[in-house]
Formats: structure tokens, C-alpha cells, sequence
């Protein structure tokens, strides 16, 4: 295993798992509470369409992807804030429609065709340097945008109807949590691929939200076993030679069964006493 | 004379098509305590949702305090009627109740010692000290409603809304709560919802009547048109404590 660490690779490797497990933690214990699963998994599909506009104009593909998924966060937000409950078919539809154009964009691309897969299931042995960096900045920008605004957020997830009678800027906030969710996908979408984007975002929250008292411990939980659930598919995916994005994705699932069997026992457990 | 706590001016609304209000007028006058009545589905959180901003009126006007219900929002204080919502939210009963302290000129700024220490009269007043630092959803439906009251009252307000605050409460805690309610009153505009006519003959100063459109009675009498539009059906009235029959009872056939 510590021969793997001398490799530049596999140390970028590492702290792009880490980099991403933190915001995942962060943005995906906002995602869950609030309830808009749906649209991060329809923002992390749709930004496929960004990576083919990207190759098909020649520029890069996270820097296309970013502001692809930023752009439909912003009009998923527009369809679902008025409708909550109605909104999941255009939200479908944009799903659906991203990846189409994505498609069609690099088909119609001329020369030498990437390798979809990359993008599909992630490339997490392929993160260069200048993504760490990109990655550290938005990581920050995220944590500073929670820490300042972390009471009002609270406020809009528990009870949004409360908060904006008190004259809290429920739009913007829900707008900014969009956005948010839109660049930590984008993050993402580099290490376990688009497909796979969801159960990092949600695994680790709602394993968390089970067992801690507020929605900051519920970040801090579920970052760290983010970063616990990325670091053993790492691992797995190395020592067997796995596809890496799906060993992390396998990692996290066999823990969601885990902490919902140990529930089970406790719930059981706690009506024989 | 002093502003009106609530200015209501031929207010309509309906969802998709369907009049819920029509041409409700009222006038509140500070320091009133107003009991709202009517039947389920009359539009009486309608009307609260209205006063609160959260609803925009098809037609009429709307002034809170003087202000669009809008510029009024840090003025009022506001009890939802269902407290049975996101029961698995990681949040403590305290961190639930100190969300009354939260207003938009204070947006990024961290809670005061201030805040704490009106939160804890708060919880104290609503009798769920004790339970301040407990998950709010291991609490249980009473419980949880002396939270969200505790909240209410946190905001300091000048007008406090609440919504059915008696549904899921016992007997003991509702008298300690039109005390409480009663001794605020001395400073505070009281509007309730209520289903409880018991209540509102023993506490309240005015009582209108909703159902599509609004009956308003300053004495705070309910009158056998507001009970017929409210229920039609002849209800036993206790008035100040001494249970009497203030309209015929109907004959089973």
C-alpha cells in the first residue's frame, strides 16, 4: 500500500477524495434535509451537457461542466421554488435533456473521440494538480458561505415557511444552496463520475443525520465518513485492480446497509427493555 | 389615534379559481386580542397566511401595523398550525426556539447572549425548560407545540399570531397559556385561530367569524349568525364560566 503513496497519482488521488468527501459532506447534509435529491442528481446528469459543449468548442471540461450544472441549478431553482412537489418532471426532462446534448455535442465533434466512461464513472487516478487547486477554492468558498450564513440555513431547511415570515431571504438562500450543489457535483463528478454522484452526496448525510443533534454535527459526520468511505474504495480499487468510482460507491453502500441494520437491531432491542 | 395592528380593505383570494375570501374587510385595533372562528376549509389560515405575507391577496389591501404585511415581518411574532413536520431533522428543542430571534437585519451575524437569555424566558413561560437540550423530534406532539410557542413568543413581537395553539395540548397547560396569553395582551396584539368557543368567551376581547367571507364583533360576542354561518348547527355556549344555552336545541327527526 505505501508504494502506491510514492505516486503522484495516487496522492492527488487521495486529497481529491478528501477535497470532495468535505463538501459532499457539507452541501449533501443541505441536499438531504431539504429534500432536493432529486434535482442534484438531475444538475449532475444535465452537466454532461456541459462536457460535450466544452469539447465540442475546445475548452476545458470541468470549466464547461461547472458552468453547465451552475446554469441548470439556477433554472432548476426558478421551476422548483414555487412548485416543490410538482416540479420533478421538468426537473426529469432537464435530467434527461443535459445528457442528450452532451451526446450529440461530442458526436458531432470532429477527430478524436474521448472516452466517455472518464466522465460516466469518474477518473479519480487522473486528477491533476491544477484541479486540487481549483477544488481547495471552492471547498473554502463553501465552507465560508455555511459558517456565515449557517443560522439562516438552519431556519430554511427546518421550517422555510417560519423563516420567511421573519424576513429571512429564503429565495436567495435557496438559490445559493443550488449553486453550492451545483459546483460540489461538479467536484464531484471528477471522482466518482456523474452516474455515482448522488449516493456520495446522500449516503453519508443521511447515515449522519441518524445519530447526531445538529445539522453542523450532521456536516462534520458525514464528511468523515465520506472521507472514510473514499479512502477504503481507494484502497479496494487498488490492491484488486476495481474500477475506482464504483469501489468507493460499493464502500458507501455496504456502510448505508450497515448503520441501517445496526438501527434496526437498536430499534428492536430497545422494545424487549 | 393610533395606527390600526390590523387594516383589512375588500381582500379577495382564491387558489386556482376556487374564492376562499370574499371582500373581507376588518380593523384591529393594538392591544386587541382577536379570536378568529370558523369551520375547517372556511379560510381562516387563509387569512392568517395573508396577514403574514406568505399569501398575496388577489384584490384589497392589507396593512400590518401601518406597513404591507411585507415591512411588518420583524413586527409579528407567528405559531404554525402543524408542528408535526421534519421530526427526524437533527435540531434541539433550544436551537428550534431560538429561530424567533432571527430577522433580516441581523442576517450572517452570530445569536447574542441576549438572544439566549430571552430564549430561555421563553421556553421557560411555555413550561419546556427542561427539555431544551432533547432532539425536537423525541419530543411528543404537546411538547412539541410548547416549542414552537416558546419560538412565538421569543420574537418579541407586537402581534402575535397563532394558529389552533390549543390543538395538541392538555386542559392544564391551555389555562396556563391564556393566563400567559392574557398577561402578554397587556403589551402585545393577540390574533388566534380556535375551533375552542369555551376559550374565547373567557379570554378574548373580539371575535370574528370566517367562512368565504368574515364577521367581525368588537365586544367580543359570538352571535347566533356567526355560529350559524360558522357551523350551522345550534352550539351550547359557556359564557364566563356559567354553561348556558344561548339557542334552541335542534330536534333529531
Amino acid at each position: 500500500m505505501w508504494e502506491a503513496l510514492q505516486l503522484d497519482f495516487m496522492r492527488n488521488a487521495l486529497l481529491a477524495g478528501v477535497l470532495v468527501s468535505i463538501s459532499c459532506g457539507i452541501i449533501g447534509s443541505l441536499v438531504v434535509v431539504n429534500r432536493i435529491v432529486f434535482i442534484s442528481g438531475g444538475i449532475a446528469h444535465a452537466a454532461f451537457g456541459g462536457i460535450g459543449l466544452a469539447f465540442f468548442l475546445g475548452f476545458s471540461p470541468f470549466l464547461g461542466a461547472a458552468l453547465f450544472a451552475f446554469g441548470v441549478s439556477m433554472i432548476m431553482g426558478v421551476v422548483s421554488f414555487k412548485a416543490r412537489h410538482r416540479s420533478d418532471t421538468i426537473i426529469g426532462v432537464l435530467w434527461a435533456i443535459g445528457m442528450a446534448v452532451g451526446v450529440i455535442l461530442i458526436d458531432l465533434t470532429p477527430g478524436y473521440h474521448v472516452d466517455l466512461m472518464s466522465y460516466l464513472f469518474g477518473s479519480i487516478l487522473t486528477v491533476p494538480t491544477s484541479d486540487l487547486w481549483m477544488m481547495v477554492i471552492l471547498n473554502a468558498a463553501i465552507l465560508l458561505t455555511v459558517v456565515i450564513f449557517y443560522k439562516e440555513f438552519i431556519a430554511m431547511s427546518y421550517d422555510e415557511e417560519f423563516a420567511f415570515v421573519v424576513g429571512i431571504p429564503v429565495r436567495p438562500l435557496y438559490f445559493a444552496l443550488l449553486g453550492m450543489t451545483a459546483l460540489s457535483v461538479v467536484m464531484t463528478i471528477q471522482v466518482v463520475g456523474l452516474i455515482l454522484v448522488i449516493a456520495l452526496l446522500t449516503i453519508p448525510p443521511y447515515i449522519a443525520e441518524n445519530f447526531t443533534r445538529s445539522l453542523g454535527q450532521m456536516m462534520a459526520v458525514a464528511s468523515i465518513l465520506g472521507v472514510c468511505f473514499t479512502l477504503a474504495g481507494l484502497g479496494l480499487s487498488y490492491a484488486y485492480d476495481l474500477t475506482s468510482g464504483a469501489t468507493i460507491i460499493l464502500v458507501a453502500g455496504v456502510g448505508f446497509f450497515v448503520f441501517q441494520m445496526i438501527g434496526l437491531l437498536k430499534r428492536k432491542g430497545g422494545r424487549h427493555l | 389615534m393610533k395606527t390600526p395592528a390590523i387594516d383589512m380593505k375588500g381582500v379577495w383570494f382564491s387558489y386556482d379559481k376556487t374564492p376562499i375570501l370574499k371582500d373581507v374587510t376588518l380593523t384591529l385595533k393594538q392591544g386587541d386580542f382577536l379570536a378568529i372562528l370558523g369551520p375547517n376549509g372556511g379560510g381562516k389560515t387563509t387569512l392568517l397566511k395573508l396577514l403574514l405575507g406568505l399569501l398575496k391577496p388577489d384584490r384589497g389591501v392589507i396593512k400590518v401595523l401601518g406597513e404591507s404585511p411585507h415591512d411588518a415581518k420583524y413586527r409579528v411574532g407567528y405559531l404554525p398550525q402543524n408542528t408535526d413536520f421534519n421530526t427526524t431533522f437533527p435540531i434541539s428543542v433550544m436551537d428550534v426556539a431560538i429561530m424567533g430571534r432571527l430577522s433580516r437585519y441581523r442576517i450572517g451575524k452570530p445569536y447574542s447572549r441576549d438572544d439566549r437569555s430571552q430564549v430561555e424566558s421563553a421556553l421557560k413561560q411555555a413550561g419546556i425548560w427542561d427539555y431544551r437540550h432533547a432532539p425536537i423530534g423525541s419530543l411528543s406532539g404537546g411538547q412539541r407545540q410548547r416549542v414552537f410557542i416558546a419560538r412565538a413568543l421569543a420574537t418579541d413581537p407586537e402581534i402575535l399570531f397563532l394558529d389552533e395553539p390549543t390543538a395538541s395540548v392538555d386542559p392544564d397547560f391551555e389555562m396556563g397559556l391564556f393566563e400567559l396569553l392574557r398577561e402578554l395582551n397587556r403589551k402585545v396584539t393577540i390574533v388566534i385561530i380556535t375551533h375552542d368557543v369555551g376559550v374565547i368567551s373567557r379570554n378574548v376581547k373580539s371575535v370574528a367569524c370566517v367562512n368565504r367571507t368574515l364577521i367581525f364583533h368588537e365586544e367580543g360576542k359570538i352571535t347566533p349568525e356567526m355560529l350559524d354561518m360558522a357551523y350551522h348547527c345550534p352550539v351550547d355556549l359557556i359564557a364566563h364560566g356559567i354553561p348556558h344555552r344561548v339557542l334552541p336545541t335542534h330536534t333529531e327527526e
